[in-house]
């Protein structure tokens, strides 16, 4: 239906999107290997796991919470759908394990459900709240990035790649070295001595200044559910996901009802046009 | 005015004469709905529509987020967060206004292409040409001031970056930095009239565009053969065109709902795709990101600004001849808005008697090469500015410039085009013939 030039534009310049917004997202530092984690909320269809929201909740609070923040989390959202939804109660309860500083008392307070997160308390830790945004783990088969569609952003998968990457640093370094190895962690320090002579690095990685926080059985999960390195690393992955994008599930039920609704209104306005038409086009063919 | 025939508006009732005699606004809105239209437009035609209704979607979803959204930069980036958990709707409208910059852009692109094979910018349209390239012009610079906005560090550092260009300007350079900036460096005062500019700037573009139309209605559509509406009479005119309503409303607003299919898939299920992670990282002026690039519908610009680097002979001899005034990064500068200029002045720079492509054997190829110029250079502005992608930007540069510049002035000599059809109803009656056989296309070899 396109023109003969039409096509050929339309096609190119959808590739074009597609090849040149992968290629710019992509940051330098050593190419490390980022595992792909299946993760529930991918995908169209794609759902948070509610108990697995809960569990990632409890990883938080309980090892991550000691140094990071979530300042642009409301606590009460915890209760809403489409995220842990944790029953009002429990949220309140919840909320009355932070001091949080009051400006209008000039003092500190237990904190209510309106309240947000405390910020992070060790200057040097971000914040986590939109960590699984601010990340990506991956930018798709030749930098396109078009895998967003089926595979997520991958900034669960770069959280759960930095948790589960922990290893014993290579001989290369020395002992003393400040920070703690990680082979998924490319912007920290790097020893000198694993440089080569051009100054690249020899070993995926680099050294960051957190020190591996997961160990497996950090947590022990009401569900009964396994509290190994792995399992945890992806709750909370997932968890930081839903802090970074409450709305995850009800932006794609909006996209859904969205394309469902304009397609049948294509379909509709494709049949409109074609009998609207059809006296112009029908009339000159017998000529 | 001097538009194609066709009937106008008579006011029947009483009421409807009472107003006409005094502002004749119905027959205004008649006029332009009703306008003649060449009946043989093809798919690429439907793009002003799709652009219409972008700046009306970026208008209405942007109200919305003024109204949430805090202009200072200690407050910036957590309002921004504040829309997208607490704003009822508000994370959709947001990633709604955020991608349709983008379809906005795809759409220009696929627009200005468009006229650019089909001849539209040739007498007698120049002058709607002209405030497309202003329409552009404006896009660009709200879209950027948009960009900044959220207060990221790619805000941050993207708006350090474009308005250093301006410094690279001689002697005056600097003082208009500040003036832009508001102060030495970007910061409060800085947002703030960013985020009065752009809201200021798209009513600026809804009255080009509304002056666009106007030009367009007047001068008639360009075709996909280029050559004019018959004038002579109204019956005459009738042959070659339809009313805009409701045959090219119908054909275009199908067009949009088959493109709004994908932007919702695009919004819904992957409204980050087109945007940078570390614009989700507040602005931090002691933080440079590693690696600074603009949104991809500025990449091929940004390419052009970056490749003519103090090594290139251009910019050497430009240096040596105006004694140093012109340095690289002016010169940079100089080519980025010169590459928007040049195809400002295709009007005058192609010398071709023939209109539309179709008809031009030669200039097919050299345009085909302008539209895969066009994507290299938007892949090489992607890319770190070292090495080969320095080498491919420049040699991609070069050949934007000689294709306004020396391709277009020599085709119109040295090209024999093929013949067009006689009449606009003689291309769509070839056209729908077509599919039983014989044709009626009356060659006229041009000129």
């Amino acid at each position: 239906m396109f023109s003969k030039i039409g096509a050929p534009l339309a096609v190119a310049a959808t590739l074009s999107l597609a090849a040149f917004s992968g290629g710019m997202a992509n940051a330098a530092g050593a190419a490390a290997h980022m595992e792909d984690v299946d993760f529930s909320f991918e995908g169209p269809f794609g759902k948070f796991d509610t108990l697995q929201l809960q569990r990632g909740l409890k990883v938080y609070t309980e090892v991550c919470a000691a140094c990071h923040g979530l300042q642009y989390v409301p606590i009460r959202t915890l209760h809403d759908d489409g995220g842990p939804q944790l029953p009002e109660d429990q949220v309140r309860a919840y909320a009355s394990q932070f001091e949080i500083f009051d400006a209008e008392l000039d003092d500190y307070r237990e904190a209510k459900p309106s309240d947000h997160f405390p910020m992070s308390g060790l200057d040097t830790a971000p914040d986590l709240s939109l960590m699984a945004k601010k990340r990506a783990a991956f930018h798709g088969p030749y930098g396109t990035g078009i895998n967003q569609l089926v595979k997520g952003i991958g900034g669960p998968e770069y959280i759960y790649n930095l948790l589960t990457s922990y290893e014993d640093p290579p001989e290369c370094a020395p002992e003393d070295f400040e920070g703690s190895y990680n082979a998924a962690f490319s912007v920290g320090g790097y020893p000198d001595e694993c440089k080569d002579e051009n100054g690249n690095h020899t070993t995926p990685g680099s050294w960051s200044s957190m020190g591996q926080p997961l160990w497996g059985d950090d947590v022990e999960f009401d569900d009964g559910h396994e509290a190994t390195i792995e399992s945890q690393s992806k709750d909370v992955a997932a968890f930081l996901m839903w802090t970074a994008e409450p709305k995850l599930m009800a932006r794609k039920n909006a996209g859904l009802t969205g394309v469902l609704f304009l397609t049948i209104l294509s379909v509709l306005l494709y049949l409109t046009n074609k009998r609207l038409w059809a006296p112009i086009k029908g009339k000159k063919r017998k000529h | 005015m001097a538009g194609i025939p066709h009937d106008h508006y008579e006011p029947g009732t009483r009421g409807e004469k009472w107003l006409h005699s005094r502002l004749p606004v119905v027959g205004l809105l008649y006029d332009t709905l009703m306008l003649p239209t060449p009946r043989n437009l093809n798919w690429m035609w439907i793009w002003g529509i799709v652009l219409t209704f972008c700046l009306a979607l970026q208008i209405i979803t942007g109200i919305v987020l003024a109204m949430h959204y805090t202009p200072h930069i200690d407050f910036a980036f957590a309002s921004v967060e504040h829309i997208m958990r607490n704003v009822r709707g508000g994370h959709f409208i947001r990633y709604l206004h955020m991608n349709g910059a983008s379809l906005f852009f795809v759409a220009v692109y696929l627009h200005i292409f468009r006229g650019l094979y089909y001849g539209s910018y040739k007498a007698p349209r120049e002058v709607t040409w002209i405030i497309g390239m202003l329409i552009y012009l404006a896009m660009m610079a709200t879209a950027f001031m948009g960009y900044v906005l959220p207060w990221g560090q790619m805000s941050f550092w993207g708006a350090t970056v474009i308005t250093g260009l301006f410094g690279a300007i001689p002697f005056i350079g600097e003082p208009i930095q500040t003036w832009l900036l508001g102060g030495p460096a970007v910061d409060n005062a800085t947002l703030n009239r960013f985020f009065s500019l752009h809201y200021l700037l798209p009513f600026v573009i809804a009255a080009l565009v509304a002056v666009h139309i106007w030009a367009f209605h007047t001068t008639g559509n360009n075709n996909p053969t280029g050559v004019e509406v018959r004038r002579t009479s109204k019956a005459e005119a009738e042959k070659d065109t339809v009313p805009f309503w409701p045959y090219f409303v119908m054909k275009d607003l199908f067009a949009l709902a088959v493109i709004l299919v994908v932007f919702f898939a695009i919004v819904g299920f992957m409204p980050n795709y087109l945007g940078h992670p570390d614009n989700y990282i507040e602005a931090n002026s002691l933080v440079t990101p590693a690696h600074i690039v603009p949104e991809w519908y500025f990449l091929p610009f940004y390419a052009i600004l970056r490749a003519f680097t103090g090594d290139v002979w251009v910019v050497i001899a430009a240096s040596w001849i105006t004694g140093g005034i012109i340095d690289a990064k002016f010169f940079g500068v100089l080519a980025m808005f010169g590459a928007i200029a040049v195809m400002a002045l295709a009007p005058w720079l192609d010398t071709s008697s023939v209109r539309s492509g179709r008809y031009r054997p030669m200039f097919k190829w050299w345009f085909g090469l302008l539209c895969l110029d066009f994507m290299v250079l938007m892949w090489a502005g992607a890319m770190p500015a070292e090495g080969i992608y320095s080498v491919i930007s420049l040699i991609a540069s070069a050949y934007w410039f000689a294709y306004f510049l020396v391709i277009l002035p020599l085709l119109g000599v040295i090209e024999k085009p093929l013949p067009q059809p006689a009449t606009i109803e003689d291309d769509f009656n070839a056209h729908y013939d077509a599919q039983t056989g014989g044709t009626h296309t009356i060659v006229k070899p041009a000129e």
